[in-house]
């Protein structure tokens, strides 16, 4: 870098941030000390997670042996490892959109102001706030042979013997419900109420039905809302950890990929192996977020309020 | 389909309306009960003493709560619990605080650069850059350590002060800044007494939402934290891990000294906060300053 390259510099700072101008006439103020407030932040974020992140792509291209794609390459030919991915997908994607799908009608219900509102989104935040490890250890016992909800089913002659329900499938996929439906909901709650309902109001005055309303008028505006809550909600089931021990089967249908990441690093200490499927597991994620963002596109863009601002 | 949606029948139209409701109201309430139920579980079985086969247990005692606090060395756990989360908020406030004012205030070259570096650690989930992180963290030494817990809880949580805060301080006038620096404040005294007693309910509200989420951060605290460094929930995660060697009344009774620390600091943060804040950050910005 010449000098001249970094006066430039300054000068666009002190032009951008206005502190030449404040900083006094006789002073020249090339830097705005204001800016130093953000290095400790900027540090922090680049020595915690982007060094760690870079640190483990490399080492996930130099293992203890072999050539530098030979984690990935016993990774996409073990069917133990590569079927990791697909064991999660197949509790993330029907979770999520299960969850969205159960979201948008019961937010979009509630998106007028009613008594008792504050009260239930309340009651819906405490799933998210307790976590997935006490849902889990719940969920074990009220869902167990012996537990109310069997118990409850055989008293109504719902069943005759007890659901299985605790260490299969079905128990990660409750728990995905139990604290992905309240995130999913508040999310998108979130984002309905900040659609001017005068919008909806000029389709009712013009004939449409509430599910025409719907359609034609929320839906587009939601779109945005709808791909970010999808991600969110999508990435956070894909990273199902603690439920799928503790609820599921970690050996066979609920071995997911975080598992195989977190048996690689801890229980074989091949940590370039788990950076390896950490990786791929950041990868997935990216992919499914770029397709939705993607599909987002091709949906309506522009503003959700009324025509006055 | 658009003729028939137009045409309209009030009749109809209100009876479905009605089973609309009902069936959404319905599910709510099914949702709820649920609820109910996993957390009714646990503490039930908790001062139980024996639950087998039946709706309820045969009897009730509380010693599952002392013996849990000698199995489980609660009072140590509890004691590092406490350290982490208060290290996690004064940090992260004492950094996210000024970085936030920084991009509140400032236009600079790279600032949308600078917004999505804070932006990431929120979006990726803990389990995914845990795993490099704990990595690095073992090779600094500083994995299984204290100091290792408290770092790796920075990650999300400094971000999140950083991007809660940076509206909040937008919506407050920059004259009254440029006030007080007219009658001579430097920039310490101009945040002394100027903006922080302004930021105080941001701050506040801020704070306590890292603390609610940093008692309940499993998964990063789990891959950094050694035998002596487990938070209450690290340690709830290893007993229901190992169920069968203790009681499950004794985990349980765990389970509910772990929900009585969060929730009370849950509703005493939900004072100051909105609930859809807990999972959207700050969208309905707070009235006044």
């Amino acid at each position: 870098m010449t000098s001249s390259n970094q006066t430039a510099w300054g000068h666009a700072w002190g032009r951008l941030t206005g502190s030449a101008r404040r900083g006094g006439d006789d002073a020249p103020a090339p830097f705005d000390r204001t800016l130093l407030l953000l290095v400790p932040g900027i540090l922090m974020v680049v020595l915690l997670f982007v060094y760690p992140f870079a640190y483990g792509l490399v080492l996930s291209f130099t293992p203890a042996e072999g050539g530098p794609f030979k984690n990935y390459v016993e990774f996409f030919s073990q069917s133990r490892l590569w079927g990791t991915i697909f064991t999660t997908l197949w509790l993330a994607l029907p979770s999520t959109i299960l969850n969205i799908a159960l979201a948008v009608p019961i937010a979009f219900k509630m998106r007028v102001p009613f008594a008792g509102q504050r009260l239930l989104t309340t009651a819906l935040v405490v799933p998210i706030t307790l976590g997935t490890v006490l849902v889990a250890e719940g969920l074990l016992t009220y869902l167990g042979p012996q537990g109310w909800f069997n118990r409850i089913l055989m008293a109504g002659h719902l069943i005759a013997q007890p659901l299985q329900l605790t260490h299969n499938y079905w128990g990660v996929m409750l728990s995905l419900i139990i604290t992905g439906f309240p995130f999913a909901f508040l999310l998108i709650l979130s984002h309905v109420t900040g659609i001017d309902p005068s919008l909806g109001n000029a389709a009712a005055s013009l004939g449409a039905r509430p599910f025409a309303q719907f359609r034609h008028i929320y839906l587009p505006l939601l779109a945005p809302g709808l791909a970010m809550t999808f991600c969110l909600v999508f990435v956070q089931a894909f990273s199902v950890f603690p439920s799928a021990v503790l609820l599921g089967a970690p050996a066979g249908p609920t071995r997911v990929i975080s598992i195989a990441a977190y048996e690689a690093a801890f229980e074989s200490y091949d940590y370039s192996m788990a950076s390896a499927i950490a990786m791929v597991m950041g990868a997935v994620q990216l992919i499914i977020i770029v397709a939705v963002l993607v599909a987002r596109g091709r949906f309506y863009r522009g503003p959700a309020s009324g025509g006055k601002a | 389909m658009t003729q028939d949606t137009l045409k309209g029948n009030p009749a109809l139209d209100r009876t479905l309306g009605l089973l609309w409701s009902s069936v959404v109201w319905g599910f709510m309430g099914f949702f709820l009960l649920n609820m109910v139920g996993i957390i009714g579980s646990v503490a039930v079985n908790s001062v139980a003493t024996r639950w087998l086969r039946s709706w309820l247990p045969d009897g009730y005692t509380f010693r599952w709560y002392s013996s849990a606090w000698a199995e489980f060395q609660l009072g140590e756990v509890l004691t590092v619990t406490m350290q982490v989360v208060l290290a996690v908020v004064l940090i992260s406030a004492l950094i996210g605080v000024p970085a936030a004012y920084a991009l509140a205030r400032r236009e600079f070259p790279g600032k949308r650069a600078v917004m999505l570096l804070f932006l990431l650690p929120l979006l990726v989930p803990p389990i995914t850059y845990g795993i490099p992180l704990a990595t690095t963290l073992y090779q600094f030494h500083l994995g299984g350590t204290l100091t290792g817990v408290i770092l790796a809880n920075l990650v999300p949580t400094v971000p999140f002060v950083i991007l809660t805060m940076t509206p909040f301080i937008e919506q407050i006038d920059p004259r009254l800044e440029a006030a007080a620096r007219v009658f001579g404040a430097g920039t310490f005294s101009v945040f002394r007494h100027v903006l922080v007693p302004l930021l105080a309910p941001g701050i506040l509200a801020a704070c306590l939402l890292v603390l609610v989420r940093t008692i309940a951060m499993f998964e990063l605290t789990f891959l950094t934290a050694g035998g002596d460094s487990q938070t209450l929930v690290v340690a709830l995660y290893y007993s229901v891990f190992a169920a069968g060697v203790r009681a499950g009344q004794s985990v349980d009774a765990m389970a509910v000294l772990y929900m009585l620390t969060t929730l009370f600091w849950l509703v005493i943060a939900l004072r100051f906060v909105d609930p859809t804040q807990i999972v959207a950050r700050v969208k309905k910005q707070p009235k006044g300053a």
